[in-house]
């Protein structure tokens, strides 16, 4: 038996040996490597036997454990991480999609300064982050606070609240682009016949600096839904006994909400603002179907930076430029999610 | 003295009894109010799919039903564009984004929550990294990474697109962990291999996470704009949403016309809301989407 072996691990050495010679020999790099990887393989076989094993019981735990996520890790490898890192490259970079890349330095960075496309897209994508987050932060925890209540056809609300969310976007700014119509519409005809607006005086809901105001208040009515299940399940953490304890202590309702509820929520909180942050920086559609007409062009005044992004990219085909306002929307992105982080790990601490 | 100590009491408790109700009542007033805010939208989508260009708008008097609906609408819709091609195309792509999404992210998901392995932590982290990434960012590099590998105007660009996203994974593998590890390891003294217990398991204790998964997965994909916009230009590969954008641009004023395409639109999405929203609070709980 233990003779065997010997004769085994003798017969791999040679054959190892055999193959470092003939990758002295190749001078392809391609096959160079090949055969590099088959004598690893050999010399891995080598050591396994004069261990006394087959495969390393480890070894066979690993490859079980890959096996479970390579389907899924090859397809995320190749359609997201390696894209990641070629937009990082892209941003200092030239090309036109077709021609021959040029290495750019940071020029693509210094043009952003001057161009008041961009600072205005910037400009409105912050205003509306900063407008969109409290609001629907604000109205999605007092929805979820209301349907966590024992009421009649809870099950009915809740489920009303979440149908904007699953609603697709092209109906529903259909919709709303019909009932805010400036001339037409039935929110404007209230305005004019029940509050006696003057006819000159309706508001354009999809023109001008109003346009933002319009976007904030879809994105409120369309997101709260989603938010509020996610404080529902925050809600439904907390346990009855502090309320208990608060109500014996005589704690009003209010005092409840901001000794109790809010304070236990703070983790969900942290969730809800992150993930609304970067879904906000990110808005794209909402702004092209509710501002952008039938061409879907965004005037200045409701421009957003993937708007711009997409422009660069698609209509002018300067990839590095538009690569470059993608990192802008990047860091924010980051910067936004380390603060809360740090916010996080503060309140824990 | 008694007596008076009882009537402050019952006082008191009669105040707060009324205050009581009158909570009771302002909680309903608000909620009809969201209600409505929430729902008119979709009232007046439905009236105005049933009238005629004309009837849309019209305010004085306001009818949600018209004498005379039109129905013939919803026959027009799928003759002036083809939307039968369009609701094809997002069905397939709907369902194959939907079913590769809920495999291979709960059998990645259980190797990440239940097995042990070499740079595990590397390759979630790499999963972790991405997810706070938006998908905007590297949109561009990675459709011309498509392009270079022939997938342009492709549906199955679409679907390599959004089959294997971090979140899938990332929720697959917060409701996993908490499924107690002794479930495993008595399978595995059993001598089951991992692949049963996956399959015989795992996969059946985890509905709430499948449908939660199922619900944004395809309402993700349903809904997509800006992929297919990028990706698709063909008009007969183009998917319902590309093609209602397209016929709103086209026919502005086909008021009408218009609604009862996104009538139809709404339909596929509401019905996989409604089959699986009970499970559905209880899937967000039990994957730690609230953080």
């Amino acid at each position: 038996m233990d003779e065997n072996r010997m004769a085994k691990v003798e017969r791999l050495k040679l054959e190892s040996a055999e193959l470092m010679r003939q990758i002295r020999a190749e001078d392809d790099i391609q096959k160079k490597q090949k055969l590099i990887a088959k004598r690893d393989s050999v010399q891995r076989k080598v050591t396994a036997i004069s261990n006394n094993r087959r495969i390393s019981r480890e070894t066979k735990r690993d490859i079980v454990a890959y096996s479970f996520i390579a389907p899924n890790f090859i397809g995320f490898a190749v359609f997201t991480l390696i894209p990641i890192v070629f937009a990082f490259l892209l941003a200092f970079m030239d090309w036109d999609g077709s021609n021959a890349v040029t290495f750019a330095g940071l020029s693509n960075f210094k043009r952003l300064p001057g161009d008041t496309f961009f600072k205005a897209a910037l400009k409105n994508t912050i205003l509306y982050v900063l407008g969109t987050v409290p609001l629907t932060m604000i109205a999605s925890l007092a929805l979820a606070i209301v349907l966590n209540q024992k009421i009649r056809a809870r099950g009915f609300f809740r489920t009303v609240a979440f149908f904007p969310y699953v609603a697709s976007l092209v109906a529903i700014t259909a919709v709303w682009s019909m009932i805010f119509h400036p001339s037409k519409g039935p929110v404007n005809y209230i305005l004019l016949t029940v509050f006696g607006v003057p006819q000159n005086q309706l508001p354009k809901w999809f023109s001008g600096s109003l346009v933002l105001v319009t976007l904030i208040l879809f994105s409120v009515w369309k997101y709260m839904g989603y938010y509020m299940v996610i404080y529902l399940v925050g809600l439904q953490g907390i346990s009855g006994e502090l309320y208990e304890a608060g109500s014996l202590d005589g704690a009003n309702t209010w005092q409840k909400f901001c000794y109790i509820t809010w304070p236990q929520l703070r983790s969900t909180t942290f969730f809800v603002v992150v993930m609304l942050t970067i879904n906000c920086f990110k808005v794209y559609d909402i702004a092209v179907m509710l501002a952008g007409g039938g061409d879907g062009k965004l005037s200045t005044s409701a421009t957003v930076l993937v708007y711009y992004i997409y422009q660069n990219a698609f209509n002018y085909w300067d990839l590095g430029y538009s690569s470059a306002i993608a990192m802008v929307l990047f860091v924010m992105v980051l910067i936004v999610t380390l603060i809360q982080f740090r916010y996080e790990k503060k309140l824990e601490a | 003295m008694s007596s008076v100590n009882g009537n402050t009491e019952t006082t008191k408790y009669r105040s707060k009894r009324k205050n009581q109700i009158i909570g009771k009542v302002l909680i309903y007033v608000i909620l009809l109010f969201i209600t409505a805010c929430m729902i008119v939208p979709f009232l007046w989508m439905l009236s105005a799919s049933i009238k005629s260009n004309r009837e849309v708008f019209l305010m004085d008097p306001f009818v949600w039903i018209p004498d005379q609906p039109k129905w013939d609408n919803y026959i027009k819709i799928w003759t002036k564009i083809p939307l039968l091609k369009f609701v094809q195309n997002t069905v397939f792509l709907t369902i194959v984004v939907t079913i590769l999404q809920l495999l291979t992210s709960s059998f990645a998901a259980y190797s990440f929550a239940k097995l042990e392995f070499k740079h595990k932590n590397t390759l979630f982290l790499a999963y972790i990294a991405t997810i706070a990434m938006p998908w905007q960012v590297y949109m561009v590099p990675q459709f011309i990474m498509m392009r270079g590998m022939g997938l342009n105007d492709k549906l199955l660009a679409m679907i390599c697109l959004q089959a294997f996203s971090a979140f899938g994974v990332f929720l697959m593998k917060q409701f996993y962990e908490g499924i107690p590890n002794d479930l495993c390891e008595a399978a595995r003294i059993d001598g089951m291999s991992e692949y049963k217990i996956y399959a015989k398991i795992m996969l059946p204790l985890s509905k709430p996470a499948l449908s939660t998964l199922t619900i944004f997965t395809f309402v993700n994909t349903w809904n997509d704009y800006l992929g297919p916009l990028i990706y698709l230009k063909t008009e007969t590969k183009k998917t319902i949403q590309l093609g209602l954008k397209m016929f709103i641009g086209q026919y502005s004023a086909e008021y009408g016309l218009i609604m009862a395409g996104s009538v139809v639109s709404l339909i596929p999405v509401i019905i996989v809301f409604l089959c699986l929203q009970k499970y559905f609070v209880e899937g967000v709980a039990s994957t730690g989407l609230k953080g």
